[in-house]
């Protein structure tokens, strides 16, 4: 079996060596946009963004114990504080996806039910560090806050729609006891662990300070002109102008620079924050360095560091692979294909992309590469949180398993109550952000 | 003969469990068997739900972490 997959790798580059039209501009130009992204992606997210956050992954699974958290999703927990821990563990649970089923499969069959079994499964994926700060900084602030936010409430909802529908049908539940990782003792007060987090998490808070993007550009024959910057080149600029009310177009026009004199952003509380930014994070990195000498020993940070270093082992790889692949299948896909299935904010483009997310195999946070890339190709704002809703919580194969886990009406249940749910989140934030 | 037995559903995690268990029963030197659990279900009925998990003998000695060989070796002895 495994010398046939093998033999089907090497025999389809085969085949793409010797078919593909590698002097078709269309092609080449594809390839170096998958280049040019992958380079946006290093300049612009690596050190800031990604590099920090596997440090944050890293510190969760070694100084927080994950045990204390599935304890309140036992069979004896009460229900509201199941619902509420079950929609918000995800942020300490769940950096890599694979982890996620089981969880979901234990609270099912041995712990608090199928409620907070759901609630765990949307909104697990969503709300891990990494996840929640590379939206933000990729896609806006705005974006990123509604998708933890957006993943957290309803979660909470589509548990107890989950709940409500099938109280009656009695799950065969597994009578054997939950074994709990054992409780490690405390190796400093709540509040120094606490302290420590707090800080990394400010660092990762103000080294990627949102750039409002708002500008006045002054053109070479002196007009001046609001617009909101989407993509910076080196040559050009993809930038939506304001009309005269204030309100974002939704029209992006690419701008050569040759063309623009001057660029000066917006001044407001977020600009002003965002020019000292470097000072606050170099602050915060500071203060976890003194208290990493003063309250932690050399073998916790030796397992912080050893911790770190598997999530980059295991997410940079599949990242950057995902970027490139998708700056690739960006420049072959036509723009007027992606404006007219999701562009704009109607309740088809939010069903759509609610429903291809759900389908949809995002390897680890590749979905926010994807839905950068989808949204510069005409993908509205609101569909673009539907995807990222949708996305991470299911796929083909983890609806495979889950009809496995619940059987088939759940498993169809749970399916409708996503994308319903995601549709109408989406909706929503179109119509009011977008 | 030992019975070792990796419970996961095939994550990196997984297969470096795998791997620590197998040079800890490789060091002692016993008869051992490896077995990969992978079917969630039946990692359910182990009362599992934090992956990777390894037994031994049919007893979960270490849930949702990826101990050392060293500390295989202990639970092993």
């Amino acid at each position: 079996m495994k010398d046939i997959r093998k033999f089907g790798v090497l025999f389809g580059v085969f085949l793409g060596a010797y078919f593909l039209p590698w002097d078709n501009p269309r092609l080449s130009g594809s390839i170096m946009e998958g280049f040019r992204l992958l380079q946006w992606y290093a300049v612009h997210h690596t050190l800031a963004c990604v590099v920090p956050a596997m440090f944050i992954a890293g510190a969760i699974s070694t100084f927080l114990s994950q045990g204390s958290v599935m304890r309140y999703l036992g069979p004896q927990s009460k229900r509201m504080t199941a619902y509420a821990v079950a929609s918000v563990a995800g942020v300490i649970l769940a950096v890599c996806s694979c982890s996620v089923l089981p969880m979901f499969a234990g609270i099912y069959r041995m712990g608090a039910g199928l409620g907070p079994a759901s609630a765990f499964l949307y909104s697990g994926p969503a709300i891990n560090v990494l996840a929640v700060f590379l939206s933000a900084r990729v896609l806006g602030a705005d974006l990123g806050i509604a998708r933890a936010v957006g993943a957290i409430a309803f979660a909470f909802l589509i548990g107890l729609l989950m709940h409500l529908l099938f109280r009656r049908a009695e799950s065969k539940r597994n009578k054997v006891l939950m074994q709990m990782p054992a409780p490690e003792p405390a190796r400093r007060p709540l509040w120094k662990t606490g302290l420590y987090f707090v800080c990394m998490i400010l660092l990762l808070v103000f080294s990627d300070w949102y750039n409002t993007n708002d500008v006045t550009l002054t053109m070479n024959d002196g007009a001046a002109v609001e617009a909101n910057v989407r993509y910076a080149r080196n040559d050009s600029l993809d930038v939506q102008y304001y009309d005269a009310a204030g309100r974002l177009g939704a029209e992006v026009t690419r701008l050569d620079r040759a063309d623009v004199r001057g660029i000066t952003p917006k001044p407001g509380f977020v600009m002003t924050v965002h020019g000292i930014k470097w000072y606050l994070a170099g602050a915060m990195g500071l203060a976890v360095l003194a208290m990493l000498w003063r309250w932690f020993s050399r073998d916790e940070i030796r397992q912080w560091l050893h911790a770190t270093w598997d999530f980059g082992l295991m997410i940079i790889p599949l990242l950057f692979g995902g970027v490139f692949v998708t700056g690739v299948i960006g420049g072959l896909i036509p723009e007027k294909y992606v404006a007219g299935l999701v562009g704009g904010n109607s309740i088809g483009s939010n069903f759509v992309a609610s429903f291809v997310g759900m389908i949809w195999y995002f390897a680890t946070l590749t979905e926010i590469p994807i839905v950068e890339m989808l949204t510069r190709l005409g993908m509205g704002r609101g569909p673009a949180l539907s995807l990222l809703l949708a996305g991470p919580a299911l796929s083909l194969p983890s609806i495979l398993v889950v009809y496995k886990i619940v059987g088939l009406r759940k498993t169809l249940a749970f399916c409708g109550l996503t994308v319903a749910m995601s549709t109408l989140v989406g909706f929503l934030f179109g119509s009011f952000f977008g | 003969m030992r019975k070792l037995q990796v419970l996961g559903t095939g994550c990196p995690k997984c297969a470096k469990l795998a791997a620590n268990a197998e040079s800890a029963a490789k060091a002692l030197g016993i008869e051992y068997e490896l077995v990969k659990v992978t079917d969630i279900n039946e990692i359910m009925t182990f009362g599992v739900m934090m992956t990777p998990a390894l037994a031994i003998d049919g007893e979960v000695k270490a849930v949702g972490k990826v101990p050392d060989a060293e500390t295989i070796k202990g639970m092993l002895a």
